[in-house]
């Protein structure tokens, strides 16, 4: 008896897209005092007018749910056909299990494969590089891609570098066959040696042992920038260059809504052309790592500046270091 | 040809303006990036990038930090040409 393997397809798609954001409105003046700023400093740092956090009456799950029903009902399939459920996220407060396999659960995907993947900012794009291979390699018809955040639990508020930024969100996307080219082959990859750019300020282990104070984010923002923008433009024109587009050919560019001014800069790099919309999602929404490029990406759709079928440019980037950009049709 | 101590500060003087609109005759030696001319870290970076490439050096993140005054970056930059 020969061994059998999967039949592959040939094309994936992003079908939907969900999305759901902390309920509480932190303006910069809530944060701009145990950091000795200001509401015009932090706008003029980064962008930031607002930033979505949930309170403690909201999960990580709770955002990722409304996220992801929101998918699945813009995709027009069963919760069942579901063959795989991915959470991007670096804030579920469990081990284990994850958060994947409670998610997948509670949106009716009864028995699917489910795991949590650990790339931070970079995380959706990692997400989406997977359901493409599994769904191309007739492995799942459809995977549920979450990217989802609490970020809000690991903030400290006398911390300059970059807790103020942070917000809390969830983006849910649907993968599927398609009969057309819909997801190029994703750049992707990591540069551990600056594992210490941006992480966390001690380890669980500091911190039950009394070493150390509540875990939080914290990063070297200057190093983080010149990375952000300039290797990660890199990035970004070599993955144009996989899916045989022009900037020109692009509806859009979302980026990791890392800060204004990486987004800001990251265009220029690229020299996009001015039909291009880029996605500034931060400004009201604050970095939600893992969920702000479908965030992103969700509100350009929702608010008309980009049209179905068109394409976009989407990168990620963070703590690791990892990256992932790929170009996508939008849903 | 390595250039002198008043090109770099002359080209230094032109990516600060690109960059922040500071007037060029504004940067002037004794003057700090941070105190004097009001530049922030991310400007600074950006700053730094170009005159990697307008002066062909390289300007390692470590030694951003030490680059407090424009004579600190004029000399870091004559020194790592040569």
């Amino acid at each position: 008896m020969a061994l059998r393997q999967t039949k592959s397809r040939d094309f994936t798609r992003i079908y939907s897209l969900g999305a759901s954001r902390g309920r509480q409105v932190v303006t910069n003046d809530d944060v701009a005092g145990p950091i000795d700023s200001s509401d015009e400093w932090i706008r003029q740092r980064t962008g930031i007018i607002t930033r979505k956090r949930a309170g403690a009456d909201q999960s990580l799950i709770d955002m990722a749910l409304e996220a992801s029903k929101e998918a699945i009902s813009k995709a027009n399939i069963n919760p069942s056909e579901i063959g795989a459920v991915i959470v991007a996220t670096i804030t579920f407060p469990y081990q284990t299990p994850s958060a994947a396999t409670l998610l997948a659960d509670l949106v009716g995907a009864k028995g699917a494969a489910a795991y949590d993947i650990s790339a931070a900012c970079a995380g959706y794009c990692y997400g989406i590089a997977q359901a493409d291979a599994l769904v191309r390699s007739g492995q799942a018809d459809y995977v549920l891609v979450v990217g989802a955040e609490k970020l809000s639990d690991f903030v400290s508020p006398t911390d300059r570098s970059i807790s103020f930024l942070l917000g809390d969100g969830a983006g849910a996307a649907i993968v599927g066959p398609s009969d057309h080219p819909g997801i190029s082959k994703t750049v992707w990859g990591s540069d551990g040696s600056n594992w210490d750019k941006v992480g966390m300020t001690a380890s669980q282990l500091d911190f039950r042992d009394h070493k150390a104070e509540w875990p939080t984010l914290v990063q070297e923002g200057q190093s983080v920038f010149r990375w952000a923008v300039w290797e990660m433009a890199k990035v970004a024109k070599q993955a144009l260059e996989e899916a045989g587009l022009k900037p020109e050919d692009l509806s859009a560019l979302v980026t990791h809504q890392a800060n204004i001014r990486i987004i800001d800069e990251f265009a220029k790099q690229l020299e996009l052309p001015e039909s291009v919309v880029v996605a500034k999602d931060i400004v009201d929404t604050g970095n939600t790592s893992a969920a702000s490029i479908p965030l992103a990406m969700h509100r350009l759709l929702a608010e008309g500046q980009v049209k179905s079928g068109g394409y976009a440019l989407q990168i990620g980037f963070g703590a690791g270091l990892a990256f992932a950009a790929q170009v996508v049709e939008l849903p | 040809m390595a250039l002198s101590q008043a090109e770099v500060l002359a080209g230094l003087a032109e990516l600060v303006n690109d960059e922040t609109g500071i007037a060029t005759d504004a940067v002037q030696m004794d003057k700090s990036f941070t105190d004097d001319l009001d530049i922030d870290s991310i400007s600074m970076m950006t700053i730094v990038v170009n005159a990697e490439d307008k002066f062909g050096v390289k300007i390692p993140d470590e030694e951003v930090k030490n680059l407090i005054t424009v004579a600190d970056a004029v000399n870091f930059i004559v020194g790592a040409q040569a």
